[in-house]
């Protein structure tokens, strides 16, 4: 046994970690530190920057601008970033549309939307989940009508991440509603946004953020050609991409990040007894948990990947157990923070209070933890 | 051995809901946090109307020499419709440093006007880098001709933008002092809370200041109010937890996902019954820390008793705000939904007057 990375992976993570402190600009970076709001024209800066390196959508096959990393490289990539605290870079285009283009598009599709997502020029979002279909999403209703060389999209989508900023936006449309199997009437279309009869409308989270949106469609006109893979097999779709290796779920460059910043930040902040935070021992072993839980979280993480790399098998349900783990463990820093944070400071104790809410989101988007035991229990344990 | 409240306690309690189940369900509240005020004249003037701004204090001053008891359901009512008037500033603190420390003079200046609602307090206490430390004073108090000088800053001070009075804490010479001070003598940076509360930092400069109680010494008291406005926000607590709770099991028996309500799942099924248990287990503890307000053995047994409550409360304030989010899925995020402010409201109760780790070192102390 040999937990360490290769010589070749540890000059990989050198040459990433330069290039990212050289590369990272400095107000991003500050942005990111502070917990500022990033806007639209924020998150795709970055993103173009590391188009221009190549290394904005590594997992893509190289003749779209993949970086032919392997799995582990991918990883150390991914971790890096989150260490460095670079901006999140958008998921629906680069780590979902884009794949579901390159494994079911057309070379149509492929030409028209890949470049496009690679230099960020189109901004993407996921249109799934809707008021009556979260959890169970196989009960969505938004309905898609073909009439001649069109679909005629009517119903809602809710929860939409960054819909606001959005040019195009994927969808999973029921096309049948006759068949007996809810699964099969399910279809995968690519929206433009700027078509008439959508209206996107805020939902205000309970920090007072505006990250979601509820989507209305009422008659939108999508060109026939926007459909990818066949029709009313789009759940087949759906499922590809939730399937699809996703390693970094566990989040654990950005959590590492944000220990050390919680560490110094414990340094600063007085206890009862006006001796730094940090050096009371029942705040400290409560941190100290925490850190542990991320060590365990890390070493598993990689233990999955190794054992990814050598069976050739996508991970299926460990990603699940990654999800539960590495969501438990951001909210238990957000909420460690706000307790570090001196109540009399009003500013800074709201900021990271604020967070705390925000970050209880972690344990319900992406399939609620609750649905990743249910996966784990069916898939891993058979019951 | 009798938990029940008596019949006077719970008429109060009833027409103390049903007043705020009429005027003031989420909607109007939601205007009243909107407000510029933040806070709203004629809620306010029920609330006194229904004798609930006279309750502790004395008969001789037109109050109905209640105590915490007597306010636990009254503070249930408030926690379940998450009041955000400025009752526990005044009514909690303010002028209980009054009732309890002040001469018969400014009793008799302040407590009538408090019992009719014309006189709203707040306590002045906390400063930067006290965390929870009740001893932790820097502001300075000296003395001028007849009266006294205050000058110094306090921070996050509940009500401050509303209240016309401040009790401040101050050294002198002799040590830790309580003053009065008018809010016309004040600086005020006023802010909204995370709970939608109104507070501000306070800053004094030479601020003519009242004596109230002995010069020096008045750690004694300042403990005994907090503790008293501790079992106050326990109480609270058990009010916003049960609308948490609530609200949480009538969301399980209504959202339906694959077909069924989401309640069918035993895994949730579990899930509510654990903050039920929760909820009773705050519940019972919120009683303690009343009655023991009320009616210590001594000092100490009040302390070991308040800081056992509120070590539980600020627990199941978390386990019952996160679970009742994580139950709702999405809906649970947004502020539109009144389990998002109760989450808010019992996050903020789960450290005021001393998250749990300062409780348990208290309790640790106090054998
Ligand atoms: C901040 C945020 C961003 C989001 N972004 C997007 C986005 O960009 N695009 C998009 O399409 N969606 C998005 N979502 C939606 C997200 O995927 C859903 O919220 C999630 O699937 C849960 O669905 P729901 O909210 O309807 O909760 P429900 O499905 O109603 O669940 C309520 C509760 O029941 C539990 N539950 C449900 N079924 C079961 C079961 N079988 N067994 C045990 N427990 C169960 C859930 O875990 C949860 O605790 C976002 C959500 C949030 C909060």
């Amino acid at each position: 046994m040999d937990l360490n990375y290769s010589q070749e992976e540890s000059t990989f993570r050198d040459e990433v970690r330069g290039w990212l402190k050289a590369n990272l600009p400095q107000d991003l970076r500050d942005k990111i530190a502070t917990y500022d709001e990033l806007s639209r024209e924020d998150l795709l800066r970055w993103h173009r920057i590391l188009a221009k390196q190549g290394w904005v959508a590594p997992a893509w096959p190289k003749e779209w601008g993949g970086t032919s990393w392997n799995m582990v490289q991918r990883y150390i990539f991914e971790e890096e970033c989150g260490l460095a605290g670079t901006p999140p870079l958008i998921p629906f285009g680069l780590s979902m549309c884009g794949p579901v283009i390159l494994r079911f598009g057309t070379d149509a599709q492929k030409k028209r939307f890949l470049p496009r997502i690679y230099q960020g020029e189109d901004f993407w979002c996921q249109g799934y989940s809707e008021p009556g279909s979260g959890s169970d999403l196989a009960s969505l209703k938004t309905k898609a009508e073909r009439k001649g060389d069109h679909y005629i999209v009517n119903g809602q989508k809710t929860w939409t991440t960054l819909g606001h900023f959005a040019d195009w936006i994927f969808c999973l449309v029921r096309t049948d509603s006759s068949l007996s199997k809810r699964q099969e009437g399910i279809s995968f279309l690519l929206i433009d946004m700027k078509t008439p009869g959508i209206t996107v409308r805020p939902l205000i989270l309970m920090d007072g953020g505006h990250e979601v949106n509820e989507v209305f469609f009422d008659d939108v006109k999508v060109p026939v050609e926007n459909l990818v893979f066949e029709e009313g097999k789009g759940w087949t779709v759906a499922k590809y991409l939730l399937g699809h290796e996703r390693m970094n779920t566990g989040r654990i460059g950005t959590s590492k990040r944000e220990l050390a910043k919680l560490k110094e930040f414990a340094g600063r902040q007085k206890g009862d007894d006006g001796r730094p935070l940090f050096a009371d021992a029942r705040f400290r072993d409560k941190l100290t948990r925490v850190e542990v839980e991320l060590m365990a979280l890390e070493i598993t993480n990689l233990r999955f990947l190794d054992q990814m790399r050598r069976s050739g098998q996508p991970p299926g349900a460990d990603v699940s157990m990654l999800k539960i783990k590495g969501t438990e463990i951001q909210q238990a820093l957000t909420e460690l923070s706000m307790q570090a944070a001196d109540s009399s400071a009003q500013e800074e104790f709201t900021g990271l209070a604020k967070r705390y809410c925000n970050f209880r989101k972690t344990t319900i988007y992406a399939g609620s933890n609750e649905i990743q035991r249910n996966i784990i229990s069916k898939m891993t344990l058979g019951l | 051995m009798n938990f029940d409240y008596n019949e006077e306690q719970q008429l109060l309690a009833d027409s103390v809901r049903r007043f705020l189940a009429k005027g003031y369900d989420f909607e109007a509240r939601r205007k009243i946090v909107a407000s510029k005020e933040g806070w709203s004249p004629a809620v306010w003037s029920t609330i006194s109307e229904m004798g609930l701004t006279g309750l502790p204090f004395s008969p001789d001053y037109g109050g109905f020499g209640g105590g915490a008891v007597d306010l636990m359901g009254v503070m249930e009512a408030a926690g379940e419709a998450l009041l955000v008037e400025p009752y526990l500033a005044t009514v909690g603190l303010g002028a209980q440093f009054v009732s309890r420390a002040g001469s018969d003079a400014q009793k008799k200046a302040i407590l009538p006007a408090v019992v009719e609602g014309k006189l709203k307090m707040a306590f002045a206490h906390t400063e930067k880098g006290a965390r929870y430390n009740l001893a932790k004073v820097d502001v300075q108090a000296k003395r001028a001709g007849a009266g006294w000088e205050i000058s110094g800053e306090k921070f996050v001070v509940l009500g401050a933008p509303v209240a016309d009075k401040f009790v401040v804490s101050a050294k002198t010479d002799k040590g830790l002092s309580l003053f009065l001070v008018d809010s016309k003598n004040t600086k005020i940076k006023p802010y909204v809370t995370l709970d939608k509360q109104r507070a501000g930092d306070v800053g004094f400069s030479k601020a003519q200041g009242e004596l109230i109680g002995p010069e020096g010494g008045a750690l004694a008291v300042i403990e005994e109010v907090v503790d008293f406005a501790t079992a106050l926000i326990c109480a609270e607590a058990v009010g916003a937890m049960k609308f948490a709770c609530d609200t949480t099991l009538e969301y399980l028996k209504t959202r339906k996902q694959f077909g069924v309500p989401i309640g069918t799942f035993q895994a949730l099924q579990h899930r509510i019954v654990d903050m039920y248990v929760s909820y009773e287990q705050a519940k019972s503890m919120a009683c303690l820390a009343a009655s023991k307000a009320d009616s210590p053995v001594d000092a100490g047994d009040r302390a070991r008793s308040i800081s056992a409550a509120k070590i539980k409360i600020a627990d199941n304030c978390r386990h019952i705000s996160q679970e009742a989010i994580q139950l709702h899925g999405g809906m649970g995020m947004t502020d539109e939904m009144k389990v998002s402010h109760s989450f808010r409201r019992l996050t903020m109760i789960a450290q005021q007057f001393g998250d749990a780790e300062h409780h348990l070192a208290r309790f640790a102390r106090l054998g």
